[in-house]
């Protein structure tokens, strides 16, 4: 297809473009247990709004501003239903059949909710800081400071975050 | 830290993302927001696009017009809420493969005639409707049949920008010298689909 920025294309070029990089900040956001709810209220409401999204729009920083959205109702609806966080780790380097880490579920959902938004915003969906501060609300100084703290905290209680993985995906 | 390290401990499961795909189409089905569902089918003529609205069978297109760019055009003119949904497309999927096999003469599915207007409506209506499975017609059958007999070049015209051939038969007709003449989907499409009629 012919790669236009000013060309709106179809929803499932957005889908299958983008839609591996909302699961992952919406995994390191809501955590693993909500995070298919929380892809699947993003895209739903992102192709409502879809036809009244300007064709010159930056996509994914559009839909990561969605997923941020319903991130907040979900977790909003979780801790009213009190249920308690993601267990924690009692050995190194667990991980599941489907590769995803627990230790690093348990430690990105550790951190404090602005930095794990600032991390997952920045550093999963490459968003500059800038349109990080729009999002958390917050000065860019104080945007790109909660990405700052979060990432050396990782470092601190996952630090295989150093170590490159090389079974991933490149979707 | 770079963006890519600390996405690499994030992998992506592609059977997910399928997944999670096809509960998008229900939702999306569910909402009423899928204003166009597509598929592609294989055929005796290569894979076919096929596009529905909610309203019925808006599109079928061959692999010679570009699938990419045929999607992208019914973005920009009909919705850009499209989702690649085999569901909505399972009756005309079948009936395809039912037609190709020999062992259907005319199908059974509602269409969308947005993407025609006018006198070219008027005469894919006709063309829908009077000329049988087997049966062929000249360009000038089909404008009297479309109630302007001296229309012919109009004619062809609406049968070459037919948006969905095959159901709606546009193959059928074929110019006075008994040449194919020309074809959306090339004239040899066009022959093989008069030959597999012929041999019902």
């Amino acid at each position: 297809m012919k790669v236009d920025q000013h060309v709106k294309l179809p929803f499932e070029a957005v889908v299958a473009r983008h839609g591996a990089t909302v699961l992952r900040v919406v995994r390191a956001v809501v955590g693993h247990a909500d995070a298919d709810d929380a892809w699947s209220d993003t895209f739903l409401a992102a192709l409502k709004a879809y036809p009244q999204l300007p064709a010159d729009a930056n996509t994914e920083a559009w839909l990561v501003t969605i997923a941020h959205r319903k991130a907040i109702d979900i977790t909003r609806a979780a801790s009213r239903r009190a249920v308690p966080v993601a267990d924690t780790p009692d050995s190194p380097a667990r991980e599941r059949a489907d590769a995803h880490d627990l230790d690093l579920d348990a430690a990105v959902g550790a951190l404090p909710p602005k930095q794990r938004q600032a991390v997952a915003y920045h550093y999963l969906a490459g968003l500059p800081y800038s349109e990080i501060a729009a999002l958390l609300d917050s000065s860019v100084a104080a945007a790109r400071r909660a990405a700052a703290d979060g990432i050396a905290t990782l470092r601190r209680t996952y630090p295989r975050i150093d170590n490159p993985r090389n079974h991933h995906d490149h979707a | 830290m770079t963006t890519h390290d600390l996405i690499g401990h994030f992998p992506v499961d592609q059977d997910h993302l399928r997944r999670l795909h096809n509960r998008l189409e229900r939702d999306a089905q569910a909402s009423d927001l899928l204003d166009i569902a597509y598929r592609t089918v294989d055929s005796g003529l290569g894979p076919l696009l096929v596009a529905a609205t909610p309203q019925g069978l808006l599109r079928v297109a061959f692999a010679s017009e570009g699938h990419d760019l045929v999607l992208q055009n019914l973005s920009e003119r009909i919705s850009p809420r499209m989702l690649e949904a085999p569901t909505r497309l399972d009756p005309i999927a079948r009936q395809l493969d039912e037609y190709f096999t020999g062992h259907r003469h005319s199908f059974d599915v509602e269409l969308d005639w947005s993407l025609s207007h006018g006198f070219r409506r008027t005469v894919l209506g006709h063309l829908a409707t009077d000329i049988a499975y087997g049966d062929t017609a000249s360009y000038a059958t089909l404008a009297r049949l479309s109630g302007s007999p001296r229309a012919v070049r109009a004619v062809g015209t609406a049968c070459a920008t037919n948006p969905i051939p095959i159901v709606v038969p546009c193959h059928r007709v074929i110019r006075s010298d008994g040449t194919v003449g020309s074809y959306r989907g090339g004239p040899t499409a066009k022959r093989a689909l008069l030959d597999l009629e012929r041999d019902r």
